[in-house]
């Protein structure tokens, strides 16, 4: 049983696109349209993301953010355009097989598994990790999860052992916000708590794209600041993040670039600096008498 | 000439035609006045409302009670069943609702579930099981039209099904009261906010929807001039099928979906015969949840906005049992045959054993995986008819047939019901009612293999290398063993990786989907080995009674069953074995009399969803 290997299914896979030319972007979307009823809530959206970058998407209420990210993870389905995940197309895949590929995601509202642990919601994040108990067989593929989730060989323990340390490290990147209540429910988290628990079960599935949909929503300025340094330290870690975020102070600080959507168009797109000084921009965020007055200001954007 | 010679059984095929659907749209009527009701509940509460089917039949009874007793026309009659059962639905309203407000959102339903028991056993120790024969004071003419002959009583129903839907028209759309109704049904919350009284909307529309209800059982009794307590369930199903076709929640589909059912039904019986009836009904249900999950005329998105989905379970701290506690009260157990020899106790006990390999299943799937089954018995019924039929006509000893059963089981579980997969919160739950009736009536339709009605005889006592197990200590050992093993098998599952990814399924789909979980995958496992715990609980208990048929493993005992899950604790391994024998073992030790014991149920259900919704050992 414990001779089941599908690491080097994987592994052979991912050499294989390393070799691929020209390098294909980490994320494309091309021309991305979704329509509800008559409303276009995105409109023929293009936006690049290179390896390592962090792109901040930012825009008022109803500017097609979250729509972008729901359709970037396989949740909803675009009426056109394309997206590109290291040149592979997905805009058709399920959201398992998306989260296979390497695409981990926030949600807005915070979508913890509420009675379950603070651990197993990270451990839960390592899903698509599993190798030694998912063999990668057709048909009896269940069967043998089954049966070796029961039986546990060496390789399946191990295997769960390392997932169970590294959760641990993890959940140790917030300090003592999450190590202490390890065993606790997620519904008897802090708001604030729910939240740092989504993005650790986001890290543990190790993201080749990690999408946060507004990390800070609801967290006071100490704990705003904190989330700021962990992702600048994700960040620096090399890791690619599209994050949707209303504190445009954060977004200035972490962002190589911005992508700014108004009315599901992108309206700009730029370094921090730049998109400051866009008048589209200010005009989207303080309607169009501001202007004149904000032009004379380049700091009337950050909050 | 010749069209004369043909003429003859042209018209008899017609007014045949026509007979069935003027029976059709009758009976179509009566199912329509019970959806319409479901509907306008689930409009404004979000509920199934599992009861209703018993306000159908007491308000066949207290019509019955009227005119037997009382000697009233038939415009009184109808007068007290209406006031009676829009003042039952107000009592409904106050218990399964409204104290139910912002709980867990599975609460209200279970609470109608255990309503449902309680009325309709009540009907029957008052009223006695057996069926009694309305007497009716219509006119005894007969209308003849071209070969079909349609009586007072078929326009009679007519009259009510449209001046009920007239009047509940101008009621949604000119009174006030109707307004906040609508407004309610629309957005509660918002209604809410703008001064709705939104118990009160409640209120009155379970009273409306009840009056309805009652008046339907009132018309069916004097329509087959007979009523009995079981008709209840039946009811419920039917409401419930009308309302899906038409839209869950949505009135005039109800009215539409009601008539279409009556008409499939009524054609389905000519051409199939009447054993078939329910079978329509049924596989009605799975097509339209399957690929019309928004019925006819519902709004598209009907499903995906529900807000049943994600956690409907109530959040709690489960009672972690020692180690050392579980396995003292094993050893006791297993010793307690060596300490008394009492045939009543062990044969009790036995019998919990067998019903706590059904909680264990059924608390893996609805607890652990948070896919409430209404028709887990239907699995015990598989397992009983596959080992009996690898023991009758293959000869096979039972030590093979009883894994094998539980395997068979466990396939056909899990494929009956993936079509249900994409299900979610109270949907899954009438689907898998649905799947588990088509289960029973396919073994009463399949004579050739399983005997139909008659049932199948002479099963094969349990036997152990040749040697026969007869003694009452010996099948209790063999139960108790068997189930120890599955318990502990199920308890490590849970701690596996697939504890949790099934957990996370119950949980959210969305966000377990989002990270790579595999639903379908994860939802046909868990149906799986549960389909092969409860196999092996029913393949047993086939051998134990060496009889079947198709009411052995009727659908009051997945009612049980989730009864017992909840009292446990869902997905709590020692729960469903506690919830066992506290519902199997205790009454019958205790020598509680049969007819009581559904009522116990009944209570002890609405009780804990009220009081106690994370069970007794906890939700896991």
């Amino acid at each position: 049983m414990a001779s089941f290997s599908c690491c080097s299914f994987v592994s052979g896979r991912r050499a294989c696109w390393g070799l691929s030319k020209p390098m294909p972007r980490r994320l494309e979307i091309r021309g991305l349209t979704r329509r509800f009823g008559g409303v276009a809530a995105v409109k023929s959206l293009d936006l690049a993301i290179d390896d390592g970058e962090l792109v901040s998407l930012i825009g008022p209420n109803g500017a097609g953010k979250t729509t972008t990210f729901n359709m970037v993870s396989g949740l909803d389905r675009p009426d056109q355009g394309e997206i590109l995940f290291e040149g592979q197309p997905i805009q058709r895949l399920s959201p398992e097989a998306i989260a296979a590929l390497g695409v981990a995601r926030t949600f807005q509202h915070g979508r913890v598994f509420a009675n379950l642990s603070v651990e197993d919601n990270v451990l839960l994040g390592a899903h698509t990790r599993l190798r030694a108990v998912r063999p990668p067989l057709p048909v009896v593929g269940p069967l043998a999860e089954l049966a070796l989730a029961l039986i546990r060989p060496a390789r399946v323990k191990r295997e769960e052992a390392a997932l169970r340390d590294e959760a641990r490290e993890i959940l140790a990147l917030f300090g003592d916000r999450l190590t202490p209540r390890l065993d606790h429910p997620a519904y008897s988290l802090s708001y604030a708590n729910r939240r740092r628990v989504e993005i650790a079960r986001a890290l543990a599935l190790r993201p080749r794209l990690l999408l946060l949909d507004e990390p800070t929503a609801g967290m006071n300025p100490t704990e705003t600041d904190e989330m700021q340094a962990l992702i600048a330290s994700l960040k620096a870690r090399g890791m690619t993040i599209l994050l949707i975020e209303h504190k445009l102070d954060l977004v200035m600080h972490l962002s190589d670039r911005v992508c700014v959507l108004d009315d599901g168009a992108k309206i700009a797109e730029g370094t921090p600096n730049a998109v400051r000084n866009d008048p589209s921009v200010i005009e989207a965020y303080l309607g169009h008498s501001a202007v004149g007055r904000a032009a004379q200001s380049a700091e009337a954007v950050g909050p | 000439m010749m069209q004369l010679a043909f003429a003859h059984p042209a018209a008899e095929t017609l007014s045949s035609f026509i007979d069935y659907t003027v029976n059709g749209l009758v009976i179509g009527n009566i199912y329509a006045l019970l959806a319409v009701g479901l509907a306008l509940i689930f409009g404004v509460a979000n509920l199934i409302n599992f009861a209703h089917g018993s306000v159908y039949t007491i308000g066949a009874y207290v019509g019955w009670a009227a005119i037997t007793f009382l000697h009233t026309p038939l415009p009184v009659t109808m007068a007290i069943v209406f006031v009676v059962c829009a003042l039952l639905g107000m009592g409904i309203e106050r218990i399964a609702l409204r104290p139910l407000q912002g709980k867990a959102r599975i609460a209200p339903l279970l609470a109608t579930i255990g309503l449902s028991f309680v009325l309709d056993q009540l009907v029957q120790l008052v009223c006695s099981p057996d069926p009694r024969a309305v007497p009716s004071d219509l006119p005894d003419w007969r209308l003849a039209v071209g070969g079909v002959s349609i009586g007072p009583m078929d326009f009679l129903i007519a009259a009510v099904g449209i001046v009920s839907a007239a009047l509940l028209y101008a009621f949604l759309r000119f009174t006030k009261l109707g307004l906040a109704v609508r407004a309610t049904a629309q957005d509660r919350d918002a209604a809410l906010q703008m001064g709705v009284n939104v118990n009160a909307v409640n209120s009155a529309v379970f009273a409306i929807a009840s009056a309805l209800g009652g008046l339907g059982g009132l018309l069916v009794g004097m329509y087959y001039n007979h009523i009995d307590p079981a008709m209840s369930f039946q009811a419920t199903l039917k409401g419930i099928v009308a309302q899906v076709i038409g839209g869950v929640g949505n009135v005039p589909g109800a009215i539409l979906g009601g008539a279409l059912l009556g008409l499939t039904e009524s054609y389905g019986i000519a051409v199939f015969g009447t054993t078939y009836r329910n079978l329509f009904a049924f596989v009605l249900l799975i097509a339209f949840l399957v690929w019309f999950p928004s019925g006819l005329f519902g709004a598209r998105s009907a499903i995906h906005t529900e807000p049943l989905v994600g956690t409907f379970i109530a959040p709690s701290r489960p009672i972690r049992a020692p180690r050392w506690a579980v396995a003292s009260l094993a050893i006791a157990a297993f010793a307690l045959p060596l300490v008394t020899s009492a045939p009543y106790l062990l044969q009790t006990l036995t019998n919990a054993w067998l019903a706590a390999m059904l909680a264990l299943s059924l608390t893996l799937v609805a607890g652990t995986a948070g896919q409430i089954s209404l028709g887990q018995a239907a699995l015990l019924a598989i397992g009983g008819y596959a080992s009996a039929l690898l023991a009758i006509d293959l000869g096979a000893p039972a030590i093979a047939s009883v894994p094998a059963a539980g395997v068979i089981t466990a396939a056909l579980g899990a494929l009956l019901v993936f079509p249900a997969f994409r299900l979610r919160g109270h949907y899954i739950a009438i689907a898998t009612l649905a799947i588990g009736e088509i289960v029973s009536l396919v073994i009463l339709n399949w004579e050739s293999l399983t005997g139909g009605a008659m049932g199948l005889t002479g099963i094969p006592p349990l036997s152990f290398l040749g040697r026969d197990l007869n003694s009452n200590r010996a099948i209790y050992w063999t139960c108790l063993v068997v189930l120890v093993a599955i318990a502990a098998l199920q308890t490590r599952l849970l701690a596996s990786h697939l504890g949790r990814t099934l957990r996370a399924v119950r949980e959210d789909e969305i966000a377990a989907q989002s990270y790579g979980v595999d639903l379908d995958r994860y939802k046909a496992l868990a149906f799986a080995f549960g389909g092969f715990a409860a196999g092996v609980a029913g393949a047993i208990t086939a051998h134990l009674y060496s009889y079947l048929n198709n009411q052995t493993f009727d659908s009051q005992l997945s009612l049980l069953a989730l009864t017992m899950v909840i009292l446990g604790g869902m997905g709590n391994v020692l729960g469903a074995i506690v919830g066992a024998v506290a519902l199997v073992g205790l009454p019958e030790l205790f020598r509680v009399a049969a007819e009581y014991r559904i009522l116990i149920y009944g209570v002890v259900l609405l009780l804990l969803v009220r009081f106690r919704p994370q069970g007794l050992l906890g939700t896991v």
